[in-house]
């Protein structure tokens, strides 16, 4: 596996499990820093374990997790919370709670004993509603809210706590795909919290955007790392893709050398062509089944598509 | 995208800073009004209370009395006063604050509206003990008290023990208590704490039938929930269990907020819920508990104290107000109980058994699928 330069997360050796049963590792694995990685896989290969290992939900059968190049063992649970930072799959919506309230609990690894609030846990909540869109409906009940909508109030949560790292386990489920794309869109928009803009805060943003300035006065992005089950969603959004099968690390790197023909079928059991996207250029799988392949061959149909558009499969090699 | 990082959003001419602002303006002025509310009202019951009902006193008196003057051609004021009217008022504040503060913790650690240290069997097992002690060895006063609250901590861990996850079920993994989390999270709980709740009554009923004739008469008024036996001795012992615990307990019900979420975004938030968890139930149980042994079990008190608290203050759960109200609610039910029907002076207990089962059955209801 191709070692990253500068990783957000180190794991070595890490194996997982519940009770008596290991269900990921031992896994070897870089996450680079200020980049979008996706992790896909089929049901039950330990992705959400992973992350859970990652918020020190449970605890690490053995080896090591470095963050920020920092090892986790003894970092103080508190203090951990304000360097990573996770959306769970189905967390609980309480009762009669505003959007506002809701988000306001992401501030909590940042607060003293008794919760009392301050100038900065007002501005942070300010800025992860203004960042998801919620501004206008800070004031609603959360279960009055769309699917869509919840989703963001959620993700802003996470937001308002204000951590370089953010895992976000299937944060696109239950979501229509135009909703999917938004979210994760922004995910991929994210600034890291910690490095300081050069512009204001929050609502002070100056227009100082003149001639000449482009990418380069982009701020830092934050390091994200998302479980996915759509996988063009994945191709899409992902800077860096993992491929978990039965609780190890089958491939990583980019989208390109990572969604390949070969390997969908080697982790998903997925026969499937994978053509590129016209526009954006990042692979796009579609799914055949034997039927579909006979009756193409029988229509005299090529099953393989035009060598224009195939991605050149990556060598095995890199991958391992 | 870029649009989304630069562009400050507006809303009806207002920014995020000014919105997000106003609304915790607002939430924090709900709060401390009703807090104030709660603490005046709770001040007023006490002072009518005192004041009024059977034998009226004037408020110059009162002050007079507590100065330690004499009141002419009123002898026996002193007394009525002192070792009758103001220990019943000043006992049901107390065991209504930390029934309140101990629903409040047990409500915020189980995430079920019906979990209350009164219907999971606390109250019972306090009640239990104390009853016991009192049929076996003639134990009574500061033995009863202390027995009261062993019986309120060992229902807490026998329902907790016996509600844990097995080994082999998923999430009983951490030193830190996987298996914890998921015992305070599940049914489980509820249901074994109703179960051990109706062994409590029963092991109440047949240690009754052991006492003497003397005992059962003070034992059957102090199981029903009465604020006639409290002494200045109950009194203290309840006023520095209070003084000690309602600060760690707010501390512990602030630590929990995260839990409200799930177990796993507690996780992510820095919070440890099973372990805080344990530490606010055994907190709770202890308020209960002593609650319970200075004036027996206050049905429901626990119970409702959360819901209302959590109306007042406009969803936003709160320890201070849910012990406020939990010391209102005990305040004016011992005050109608004792002087509003006419020559009947039922015990506090049942008033508020009677008038909690209702707004027990409105919570059951308003429990529709979905909204936890």
């Amino acid at each position: 596996m191709a070692a990253h330069p500068n990783p957000a997360l180190t794991l070595r050796g890490v194996t997982l499990g519940y009770g008596e049963r290991t269900v990921v590792g031992p896994v070897d694995l870089d996450i680079p820093a200020a980049q979008t990685t996706a992790i896909i896989g089929a049901n039950g290969c330990g992705k959400s374990t992973l992350l859970r290992g990652l918020t020190r939900q449970l605890p690490l059968r053995s080896g090591t997790v470095e963050v920020l190049g920092r090892s986790v063992e003894g970092w103080p649970a508190r203090d951990y919370a304000r360097t990573v930072a996770l959306l769970p799959q189905s967390p609980v919506a309480p009762e009669g709670m505003s959007v506002e309230q809701l988000v306001d609990r992401g501030r909590h690894p940042h607060r003293g004993w008794f919760g009392s609030s301050s100038r900065m846990d007002t501005e942070a909540v300010a800025r992860a509603l203004e960042l998801t869109d919620l501004v206008e409906l800070a004031r609603r009940d959360i279960t009055e809210l769309s699917g869509g909508q919840r989703q963001r109030a959620w993700l802003a949560l996470v937001l308002a706590q204000q951590t370089p790292v953010i895992l976000l386990d299937e944060p696109t489920s239950y979501l229509d795909l135009s909703h999917q794309v938004e979210l994760m869109d922004l995910v991929r928009s994210l600034p890291d919290p910690t490095v300081p803009t050069t512009a204001g805060t929050t609502a002070s943003t100056a227009p100082s955007s003149t001639a000449g300035q482009g990418e380069t006065e982009r701020p830092r992005r934050a390091t994200v790392v998302a479980v996915l089950h759509e996988l063009n969603l994945a191709a899409r959004t992902a800077d860096h893709v993992i491929a978990m099968a039965d609780g190890q690390v089958a491939a990583a790197g980019t989208p390109t050398e990572v969604l390949t023909p070969d390997l969908l079928l080697e982790v998903f059991g997925l026969d499937a062509d994978v053509v590129r996207d016209p526009l954006l250029g990042h692979p796009v799988v579609l799914p055949r089944t034997a039927a579909d392949r006979a009756s193409a061959q029988e229509r005299g149909l090529v099953t393989e598509p035009p060598s224009g558009d195939t991605l050149p499969s990556a060598p095995r090699e890199d991958l391992r | 995208m870029s649009a989304v990082l630069e562009t400050p959003r507006r809303a009806g001419g207002t920014t995020a800073l000014e919105t997000v602002r106003d609304l915790r303006a607002r939430s924090t002025r709900r709060l401390s009004f009703v807090l104030v509310g709660l603490a005046v009202l709770l001040v007023l019951g006490m002072g009518v209370r005192v004041l009024l009902g059977g034998y009226t006193v004037a408020i110059p008196d009162f002050f007079a009395i507590l100065a330690g003057e004499r009141i002419e051609g009123a002898a026996g004021a002193r007394f009525i006063v002192l070792q009758e009217k103001l220990p019943r008022a000043v006992a049901a504040a107390l065991a209504g604050a930390a029934l309140g503060a101990s629903g409040a913790l047990f409500r915020r650690t189980l995430r079920n509206p019906l979990a209350s240290p009164d219907i999971l069997g606390v109250t019972q097992g306090a009640a239990a003990a104390a009853v016991l002690v009192l049929a076996a060895g003639g134990v009574r006063g500061a033995g009863m008290a202390v027995a009261a609250l062993i019986g309120g901590l060992a229902v807490t861990a026998a329902v907790l023990l016996v509600s844990m996850p097995g080994r082999s079920s998923r999430g009983s993994g951490g030193p830190a208590g996987g298996g914890l989390a998921g015992a305070l999270g599940g049914q489980r709980f509820i249901v074994a704490g109703i179960a051990v709740a109706a062994l409590g009554q029963a092991v109440v009923a047949s240690a009754m039938l052991a006492l003497s004739q003397h005992d059962l008469q003070a034992a059957a008024v102090w199981t029903a929930g009465s604020l006639n036996a409290v002494t200045w001795e109950r009194i203290g012992y309840l006023a520095v269990t209070a003084a000690v615990l309602l600060p760690v307990g707010a501390a512990l019900h602030a630590a929990l907020s995260p839990s409200d979420l799930g177990s796993d975004l507690a996780h992510g938030l820095g919070s440890r819920p099973g372990r805080t968890g344990l530490g606010a139930l055994g907190v709770g149980a202890l308020l209960a508990a002593a609650a319970t042994a200075a004036t027996g079990p206050l049905a429901f008190v626990a119970l409702l104290s959360t819901p209302i608290a959590r109306g007042l203050t406009g969803g936003r759960p709160s320890l201070p107000a849910a012990a406020l109200t939990g010391a209102v609610i005990v305040v004016l039910a011992d005050f109608l109980a004792a002087e509003a029907l006419g020559g009947v002076r039922l015990p506090t207990g049942v008033l508020t058994g009677a008038a909690g089962a209702p707004l027990m059955l409105w919570l059951l209801m308003r429990t529709r699928m979905g909204v936890r």
